[in-house]
C-alpha cells in the first residue's frame, strides 16, 4: 500500500506556488473519472483559486458506454441458461426505464465481480451457465480480461464468452481536440491507465495540439502537484507529456500487458456516448478467440443506436461541454437514487460526484 | 427509472431505504412515535418510559470473522435501545430456516444467541420458528426485537442534538462490513478484518453514570458513518463539521475500500457508536469511552454548529473540504 500523500502542509505550500503561477483563468480537462472523485472527495475543488476550472472528461467507463450495447448485454440476461456477469455499477444505468438491477430483481442471474478471472471461475464452477462477461472498461482492465480469454482457450472452457464494450483512451481524446468544441489548456491524464501504456499514446496532445499533458496519481497531493506542472510548462511555454506519478508509471508502460491486450484484441471503431463514433477506439475479440466471443456465439448483430435520454446533457458533460449543475435534470428529474443518464449512475460519473460532494445545486 | 420492484438498494440504509418509509410506510401507518424515526420507540407506561425496537437479520454469509447471525441478531438490537438511553430488558427472536439449511450450523447460531445475549445481559423470553421450503430463503433469515428501560432523565433523540454540541465516535469504522464483504469470497480478497459487531449499553451506561448529558447518540450501522451523521443533522436541524484526520479507520479496512473505490464513511460498524455531547462535557466523555475495552480507541470527530442545517461536512485532511450525504443506494466497486 503506498503511503497516502495528503500532508496540508505541502498542500498549502503547492497551493502558494499554483497561485504564484497563476497568470489569469484556466482549463484543464483530467480526463479520469476516478480524478474527478478524487478532487471532489479530498476536498481539492474548494481549495483551488477559482481562475482554474477543471473539467471532468470522457474518462468513465459506465458513463461513456453507449446505451445499445447496455441494452443488448439486458437482452443476453434474459436466456434462461445464462449468467450475466460485469462490474460495478454499470449494474444501475437505466436504459429504456431498467437497468441490470432491475432484471437481477425480477429473476434475472446477473452478478458482479471485481476481476474478469471471478466471471472464468463462474463458468468453471457452474457448467450448466452460459456465463457471460460483460466487458466495459479501458486499458486499465483490458489486460486482465484478456489474460482471462487466454485461460479460457488454455482450459478450453466453452461456456465463458466475453461481450466487448471496451474502449481505449487517447483516440478518444483526440476527438475531444479534433472536434474543437471545448477549448482547453491541458490534460490531466489517467494514472491507471497510463500504468498499462505509458506516455508515448499520448505525444500527439502535445506534438499536434501544442498542449501540455501530465500523467498524474489520485491522491490528493498528486493532483495539486500535477497542476503546478501543467502551469509551469504553460509559464515556460512548453507542450510536453509529463509523469507526474511517476512511482507507478514507466514511460514505456506495462509490456506484457500491452502484449497481452494485442493477442486477444483489436482495435475497431466505436460508438461512445456523447462523443459519436471513434475510430480505432474500441476492443473486439480476435478472430482466433471467436469461441469465447459473445457477439459470435450468440449471433449478435452490431446494435441499433439508442438516442440519449431526453433532456439528459451526458453526452456534453463526457465531452466538457457542460458541467453537471448546468444540465436542467441535473438534482431535479435526475439524482443517484433516481439517475436518468450514466454520469449520475456511477461512482466514477461526475454528475454523481457533483452531486454527491457538492450537494445538490452542484457548488463544490 | 422503473418504480414496480424492489431492489437491494431500497434495504441498503440510506435514501432508497427513506424513500420507502416516507413514501410508503409513514402514509399508510405513521403516528407521533413512529415518526420520529429513531432507532426505536420510546412508551411512556405509568410514568415507566420504556424503549422499543426491532430488526431483522440477513446477512450472507452468516458466520463471519469476528461474528455471526446469532450473535448480530441480540447486539443489533440491544444496541438499538442503547442508542436510545435503554438497558435491554428483554428480547424476542423470531428464525425463518430454509429446508435444509444444516442442523449444526443452527446449534452454531443458537449457541452464539446464548452467548452474546448472556454478555449483553438480556434474556430471550419469547420467540418463534418457521420454515420455508428449498429455494424460498437464503438458507436463515433471524428478526428480534427488544425492549429496554430508559435510563432515569435520558431522552437521546436525532433529534435532540445542538449547536455547539462536540461529536464522539467509539472506535474506528467499518470493521463489520468489510468482515462480511471478505467472507462472501465475492471479490476475492483476503485482509486480517474481524467484525466489530459487539454490544453497547455497557458503554453508553458509564456515560450516564458519568453525569455526560448525551443529546442524540445512533450506532452507524447500514449506510454507515456518513448516513448516520446526516439523519441526526435532518433530525436535529443542525449543522455537523467533521475532520477527517480525527475519524479512525482501520489500515486494512482503508486498504480495501481503496481497492474497490469504496468510501469508508459509508460502511456499516456493528459495535461503534456516535455520541452528540455538550462540550463541558465532551473530555469527561471520551475519558469514559477510551476507559473501556470497547472504547479504547474513541476520538473527537468534529462538532455541531448552527450553520448549513441539515448538512455534514468533512474538513479533509489536505484542507479541504466537501459535503458528506447519505448513501444513495448500494455501493459498487470501481472499473477505472
Amino acid at each position: 500500500m503506498e503511503l497516502k500523500r495528503e500532508d496540508p502542509e505541502e498542500a498549502k505550500e503547492l497551493l502558494e506556488r499554483i497561485k504564484g503561477l497563476l497568470k489569469g483563468p484556466v482549463r484543464f480537462m483530467e480526463v479520469c473519472g476516478t480524478h474527478t472523485v478524487s478532487i471532489f472527495r479530498s476536498g481539492i475543488k474548494a481549495m483551488l483559486p477559482p481562475q482554474i476550472d477543471l473539467i471532468s472528461g470522457p474518462g468513465c467507463p459506465v458513463c461513456v458506454t453507449p446505451p445499445e450495447e447496455i441494452k443488448r448485454a439486458m437482452e443476453l440476461a434474459l436466456n434462461g441458461d445464462v449468467a450475466l456477469v460485469t462490474f460495478g455499477d454499470l449494474m444501475k444505468v437505466p436504459v429504456g426505464g431498467k437497468s441490470l438491477e432491475h432484471l437481477k430483481a425480477e429473476g434475472a442471474d446477473v452478478r458482479v465481480v471485481l476481476s474478469p478471472l471471478d466471471a472464468l471461475q463462474i463458468a468453471l464452477r457452474e457448467p450448466k451457465k452460459r456465463v457471460v462477461f460483460f466487458a466495459v472498461g479501458f486499458e486499465t482492465t483490458a489486460p486482465a480480461v484478456a489474460a482471462t480469454v487466454l485461460e479460457a482457450k488454455r482450459q478450453a472452457v466453452k461456456n465463458f464468452f466475453v461481450l466487448s464494450a471496451q474502449r481505449l483512451i487517447p483516440p478518444a481524446i483526440r476527438a475531444l481536440l479534433e472536434g474543437g468544441k471545448v477549448l482547453l489548456d491541458g490534460f490531466i491524464l489517467p494514472g491507471h491507465v497510463s500504468v498499462i501504456i505509458g506516455k508515448e499514446p499520448y505525444g500527439f496532445i502535445a506534438r499536434e495540439f501544442r498542449l501540455p499533458a501530465v500523467i498524474t496519481g489520485f491522491e490528493p497531493l498528486d493532483v495539486l502537484e500535477s497542476i503546478w506542472m501543467l502551469l509551469e510548462q504553460r509559464r515556460r511555454g512548453l507542450s510536453q507529456v509529463l509523469i507526474q506519478y511517476r512511482r507507478a508509471v514507466r514511460p514505456e508502460g506495462n509490456l506484457r500487458a500491452c502484449s497481452l491486450v494485442e493477442e486477444v484484441f483489436c482495435a475497431v471503431d466505436a460508438r461512445w456516448r456523447g462523443l459519436g463514433v471513434i475510430p480505432q477506439s474500441g476492443l473486439k475479440l480476435r478472430k482466433g478467440f471467436s469461441l469465447w466471443d459473445a457477439e459470435r456465439a450468440f449471433g449478435l448483430l452490431p446494435p441499433e443506436p439508442i438516442p440519449e435520454p431526453a433532456g439528459c446533457s451526458c453526452g456534453e458533460v463526457l465531452q466538457g461541454l457542460k458541467k453537471p449543475p448546468q444540465c436542467k435534470l441535473f438534482g431535479k428529474v435526475c439524482t443517484p437514487s433516481s439517475p436518468i443518464g450514466p454520469c449520475m449512475v456511477s461512482s466514477e460519473g461526475s454528475c454523481a460526484a457533483y452531486y454527491k460532494y457538492g450537494g445538490k445545486d452542484g457548488q463544490g | 427509472m422503473a418504480r414496480d420492484k424492489v431492489l437491494l438498494a431500497h434495504g441498503a440504509g440510506g435514501r432508497a431505504s427513506l424513500e420507502l418509509i416516507k413514501g410508503l410506510f409513514l402514509p399508510a401507518y405513521g403516528n407521533p412515535l413512529l415518526e420520529v424515526l429513531d432507532d426505536g420507540a420510546v412508551l411512556s407506561l405509568d410514568g415507566v418510559r420504556l424503549a422499543f425496537s426491532t430488526d431483522s437479520y440477513v446477512v450472507s454469509p452468516p458466520f463471519f470473522p469476528g461474528g455471526d447471525i446469532g450473535k448480530l441478531s441480540v447486539y443489533g438490537t440491544v444496541n438499538d435501545l442503547a442508542m436510545m438511553g435503554a438497558r435491554p430488558l428483554a428480547l424476542s427472536l423470531a428464525f425463518i430456516l430454509e429446508e435444509g439449511f444444516e442442523m449444526e450450523a443452527l446449534e452454531r447460531v443458537v449457541r452464539s444467541v446464548a452467548e452474546a445475549s448472556e454478555r449483553a445481559k438480556v434474556q430471550v423470553v419469547t420467540g418463534d420458528t418457521k420454515v420455508v421450503e428449498k429455494g424460498a430463503g437464503s438458507g436463515i433469515f433471524v428478526t428480534s426485537s427488544g425492549i429496554g428501560l430508559l435510563w432515569p432523565g435520558a431522552s437521546p433523540s436525532g433529534r435532540n442534538a445542538r449547536p455547539g454540541d462536540v461529536v464522539l465516535l467509539s472506535g474506528p469504522i467499518g470493521d463489520h462490513e468489510v468482515a462480511v464483504l471478505l467472507a462472501r469470497g465475492e471479490f476475492s480478497l483476503e485482509a486480517p478484518v474481524l467484525s466489530d459487531c459487539a454490544p453497547l449499553w455497557e458503554l453508553v451506561q458509564e456515560l450516564f453514570e458519568a453525569q455526560v448529558e448525551v443529546h442524540a447518540m445512533r450506532d452507524p450501522t447500514r449506510g454507515g458513518l456518513a448516513t448516520a451523521l446526516w439523519e441526526i443533522a435532518q433530525g436535529s436541524q443542525i449543522g455537523v463539521v467533521v475532520e477527517e484526520g480525527k475519524v479512525p479507520v482501520r489500515p486494512e479496512v482503508k486498504g480495501i475500500c481503496e481497492l474497490l473505490g469504496y468510501d469508508p464513511y459509508y460502511l456499516a460498524s456493528e459495535g461503534k457508536f456516535l455520541a452528540f455531547v455538550p462540550e463541558r462535557d465532551a473530555e469527561r466523555a471520551l475519558e469514559v469511552l477510551r476507559s473501556h475495552p470497547l472504547g479504547k480507541e474513541a476520538s473527537i470527530i468534529g462538532r455541531a454548529t448552527a450553520e448549513n442545517p441539515g448538512t455534514v461536512l468533512l474538513r479533509t485532511r489536505v484542507g479541504g473540504h466537501r459535503l458528506l450525504e447519505p448513501l444513495t443506494g448500494r455501493q459498487f466497486p470501481r472499473i477505472c
